[in-house]
């Protein structure tokens, strides 16, 4: 028996990603990583700032995001976000200014607990990937 | 009759008409495969995120302490209407069929005795409305400087609706856009986003249980403003594409009838030449005669 299912990662623009023989995913849940595997309950999530990590028998893809919703059902794993970029396509340069931008927003006085958290999440995950 | 003389003018004029009108027909409808390209490619994520809510919401245990954004705040005293148009003109009547739409929804609200506000998107949109509804309008947003339809101006005008829901400052929201159906026809729309209508729609697969992680709840408290942002988003792809649609279709129509006036033009043009040579040989002939 295959251990493979469908991934599918949509932005609201367009149809970001989708692979067919895809063995295993790993999401950044709210609520810590996930792995998901062929089979896999279905179950609806959302994201913190994190990588999404793709292994398929074509080789791994790996993908920032920053928020998004994970939906897995009969073998079909979609992701919904709308801030996404694969880790191939970014030059430490444009990380460097994420990181900027970010810090700026987490220095602003009146931003919430929340808000603040998931801010320095996304500076931490920012940073190990430069 | 006018002079031969005002009459090549005229024919000139019209014909240079012509020429822009069939360059804008031009551009429009290279605009018009872009947008509804794009309008495709968003499609998948707004069904997606409605499949979602719909289970969600349907699963939902607790209904009264459901979010305000699905349930509404109780009340419907106060009604944000958010008109959608375009920034540019010459599109024949996609602004126009909007705002009558809008006009009447705003006719119909004010016959019940409930309060209005009005937030125009698009310029076009906020020129017709202010001189009948200006002390309605709370805000005006235009996206003149960004060139194509992106998320991030959407998400923009959807955190403005939520940041005012969470004020209380209304109780109902409603979208108003045109929606692509092809290149002559749009189809103004009338669409509720807060509270949420999932009455009318069917919830597919209903069997199918999910595990939710965290709780229904709190998903559903971070779906719903993304969902409002989302919804905009579409409305704003199917506005783009309608309004190039329409300009294409406006456009065609006057380059046409351009093009009638010239050959109408010429034809009279024609007419009075010879009628001024007929009638300078009349004179050289009577001339002749008489000596």
């Amino acid at each position: 028996m295959s251990e493979e299912f469908k991934v599918e990662i949509v932005n609201p623009e367009k149809s970001f990603f989708s692979k067919e023989d895809v063995t295993e995913v790993i999401v950044p849940a709210f609520e810590g990583e996930m792995g998901i595997l062929k089979d896999h309950i279905s179950i609806i999530s959302f994201l913190k700032p994190g990588i999404i990590t793709v292994h398929s028998k074509s080789g791994e893809d790996k993908f920032f995001v920053e928020d998004g919703i994970v939906e897995f059902k009969n073998n079909n794993l979609s992701v919904l976000t709308s801030s996404i970029f694969s880790l191939k396509d970014i030059n430490k340069s444009k990380i460097q200014d994420l990181i900027k931008l970010t810090e700026q927003e987490v220095n602003k006085a009146e931003i919430s607990d929340q808000v603040k958290f998931l801010a320095n999440q996304k500076i931490d995950v920012l940073r190990s990937i430069n | 009759m006018a002079s031969l003389d005002d009459l090549k003018k005229r024919i000139a004029s019209v014909k240079s008409t012509q020429k822009i009108t069939k360059a804008m027909k031009m551009v429009a409808a290279a605009k018009l495969k872009r947008a509804q390209e794009s309008a495709e490619r968003g499609r998948p994520y707004s069904e997606k995120m409605n499949n979602v809510i719909l289970n969600l919401s349907g699963g939902i245990s607790d209904k009264e302490n459901a979010p305000k954004l699905l349930s509404g705040t109780g009340n419907d005293k106060i009604h944000l209407c958010v008109v959608m148009t375009s920034d540019r003109g010459l599109c024949g009547g996609f602004n126009a069929n909007i705002i009558k739409k809008a006009k009447a929804y705003f006719a119909k609200i004010s016959e019940e005795g409930k309060e209005l506000k009005i937030i125009t998107v698009g310029s076009k949109g906020n020129d017709q409305l202010k001189r009948v509804y200006g002390d309605k309008i709370i805000e005006n947003i235009s996206f003149k400087t960004s060139k194509n339809t992106n998320y991030f101006d959407a998400e923009k005008v959807g955190k403005l609706i939520i940041e005012k829901f969470e004020k209380e400052e209304f109780d109902i929201c409603t979208i108003f856009y045109n929606q692509f159906k092809n290149v002559i026809t749009q189809i103004p729309q009338v669409q509720q986003i807060i509270p949420l209508n999932t009455e009318n729609e069917e919830i597919k697969d209903t069997e199918e249980s999910y595990e939710f992680e965290p709780d229904e709840d709190e998903i559903l408290n971070n779906l719903l403003p993304k969902n409002i942002s989302t919804q905009i988003f579409k409305a704003m792809l199917e506005n783009s594409a309608s309004e190039q649609g329409a300009r294409m279709s406006a456009m065609d129509n006057a380059t046409r009838n351009a093009g009638e006036m010239v050959d109408k033009l010429t034809i009279e043009y024609n007419r009075s030449r010879q009628a001024a040579i007929t009638k300078e040989l009349i004179e050289i002939i009577s001339g002749a005669e008489s000596l």
